[in-house]
């Protein structure tokens, strides 16, 4: 590059070939000069979280630079983590994720498997709906499903309402489609030869499954285990809707209903129990980012 | 995916033709097995999505005690409302601004992140995705102490520079407009991650040629990058456009659809009408207005998705 500044008389195509290469040089320094802007854009808040939730209510209502801690505690950690409602609403949160992925699995698998190997009547329509239900917003699910489920308690008499269990039916809505959605797109990328010869050999339908295609499959299944955990740890509006007890909350609705008193803030543990409710998915996020990418292109790009 | 659907069924035609017992010989048959296989999906989705969307047609059409019909007068009383048009109004600039506003920046800093050497690249990605992986709830009340009005953490930042104390959620335009954002901030990784993706499909010969024929960035993006992404970006568009316009979480969290219903869009007041106001039918004639917007989109998804199933 210095000998073609130096170098005037140089033919022309040399001269451009050096400014191309100064080019690169400038659109990289922008890019990094966008990319931290941006990072800092998207980091705010969770950082603002994390400034926040180690103050002292008291220094927090001094009006000091709020994005610096001068006396740094733990009292809110403290105060929420040996708090029993708080503790109930994590494991209220943690129970429904983890049964919610299992029946999701459990639904999903099989029923993806069938859909991508098995052709039967009607398969290829009902692909086509798991798809088209994925599509369907809990928003308008929320008032049917609430009155259905109020109908049920008044016809049988089980009392599903207000209790942490009633979203193990219903989050699989939003979770099993999509499961199933993207499974269909793993399954079928294995080659039909391998089943073919697990038949052959004398293998029965479930053996080809467990056996073959969750084996091969494996990095789909895992992401399709992220996308079912992330989106019942994440769910707002049913827990709202389905729970007013301080004992059947779920995280994301107990830190909101519990914590803010009226028009009192409490912010310092608001900011505590939200980034405690954002740990699992940033965990998890952490250490199986490939996966969670995977899962969410897969949505798109498969199939 | 759709390509197998549509493959004539190969693997059946070997199947053992043996003499067994009726039930047997059925529970054997591969179309029974895979009829018992989605069973549990098909009855999921009949009982729990099937039948109360059809069901929100029927409650739709009840008046509040839900004892008596009356056809469309749901309906007719909602088009009478002020707060109903303000409502649609809302939701559609809500949803439009802030998809337009996710694809455009998410499709810069895809590029800036490709535009890097492919070792750091991960670590940029890493960074620029947290916002999708935090979930909204807990992330909107971030948000809602950063606009804070007495404690502001940005009121503070911009007094610095002589900029007056800005009511971020209690005027209707800025709390419109801090609803958008804290929308755009969680949208916009979803949308880098998938042209990121979709840019890294794209063959270098064809930007060699390009620059060859003396294309400059510009020509290059119009004529190369967007054909190319082209599917990408209107199936990712569309998907937003779904998932903005049926959004709860942010703005109830962050306004309430407060001041004074300038920020409610039709999940919210559903919520507020349907729950809080305990008048399920209204509630639920107001998330009905959501469908024909999600049907179009969903039959161009479909579509899209069925043919690049078939090219594949």
């Amino acid at each position: 590059m210095s000998s073609v500044t130096i170098d005037k008389a140089a033919p022309t195509r040399t001269v451009k070939l050096g400014s191309m290469s100064r080019d690169r040089k400038w659109a990289l320094r922008w890019s990094y000069f966008f990319l931290t802007l941006f990072a800092i854009f998207s980091l705010l808040p969770p950082i603002y979280m994390l400034v926040t939730s180690l103050k002292s209510s008291a220094e927090i209502s001094a009006a000091t630079n709020p994005w610096w801690v001068f006396h740094p505690t733990l009292e809110n950690y403290v105060g929420l983590l040996t708090s029993n409602q708080f503790l109930r609403f994590f494991l209220n949160s943690a129970l429904v994720s983890i049964f919610v992925v299992t029946i999701t699995m459990l639904i999903s698998v099989p029923a993806a498997f069938a859909l991508a190997r098995m052709r039967f009547w009607g398969s290829a329509t009902l692909a086509t709906g798991v798809f088209l239900t994925y599509l369907i917003p809990d928003s308008l699910l929320f008032i049917p499903l609430f009155k259905v489920f109020a109908q049920f308690g008044d016809w049988t008499g089980i009392q599903l309402i207000n209790r942490w269990y009633v979203l193990l039916f219903i989050y699989p809505t939003l979770t099993v489609p999509f499961c199933t959605w993207i499974m269909i797109g793993y399954f079928a990328s294995i080659p039909k030869e391998l089943d073919e010869a697990a038949i052959i050999d004398g293998a029965s339908w479930f053996q080809t499954l467990t056996r073959i295609f969750i084996p091969v499959a494996l990095p789909g299944l895992i992401a399709a285990t992220i996308f079912a955990f992330t989106v019942s740890w994440a769910q707002f509006l049913y827990p709202l809707v389905f729970t007013t007890s301080t004992d059947q909350l779920v995280l994301p609705v107990g830190i909101i209903t519990t914590l803010i008193k009226g028009d009192v803030f409490n912010w310092g543990q608001i900011m505590t129990g939200a980034l405690l409710g954002a740990a699992p998915p940033l965990i998890i996020y952490a250490f199986l980012m490939d996966y969670y990418i995977a899962g969410l292109t897969a949505g798109a790009t498969k199939g | 995916m759709a390509d197998v659907a549509l493959q004539p069924n190969t693997v059946g035609a070997a199947q053992p033709v043996r003499k067994r017992s009726g039930l047997q010989k059925a529970l054997k048959r591969k179309s029974t097995a895979a009829f018992l296989m989605t069973l549990p999906l098909i009855i999921l989705i009949a009982l729990l999505v099937l039948y109360p969307a059809f069901y929100s047609l029927h409650l739709a059409t009840l008046n509040k005690s839900m004892q008596r019909f009356v056809g469309l007068g749901n309906f007719e009383f909602l088009f009478k409302r002020d707060t109903f048009w303000l409502v649609v109004k809302q939701s559609c600039i809500f949803a439009i601004t802030a998809v337009l506003f996710k694809a455009l920046i998410g499709f810069i800093v895809a590029h800036f992140v490709h535009n890097i050497p492919a070792k750091g690249q991960r670590k940029w990605r890493g960074m620029l995705l947290v916002p999708w992986v935090i979930p909204p709830a807990m992330s909107t009340l971030a948000w809602l102490w950063l606009f804070d009005p007495s404690y502001s953490a940005f009121n503070y930042t911009l007094s610095f520079f002589g900029i007056g104390p800005i009511p971020w959620t209690g005027d209707a335009d800025w709390a419109r407009f801090s609803v958008i954002l804290v929308n755009v901030w969680y949208g916009a990784p979803f949308f880098m991650i998938m042209y990121l993706a979709s840019l890294k499909s794209v063959p270098e010969q064809l930007y060699e040629a390009a620059a060859i024929d003396g294309a400059n960035w510009w020509q290059r993006i119009w004529y190369v990058t967007l054909p190319m992404m082209r599917n990408i970006i209107a199936i990712t568009t569309l998907f937003s456009l779904i998932v903005t316009f049926a959004n709860f979480d942010i703005v109830r969290i962050l306004t309430a659809g407060g001041p004074l219903d300038h920020t409610h869009i039709f999940a919210t007041w559903a919520f507020r009408i349907g729950i809080e106001g305990s008048d399920i039918p209204l509630g639920a004639s107001v998330s009905l207005f959501m469908v024909p917007i999600l049907a179009v989109a969903a039959i161009f998804i479909l579509r899209d998705v069925n043919k690049r199933g078939n090219e594949a």
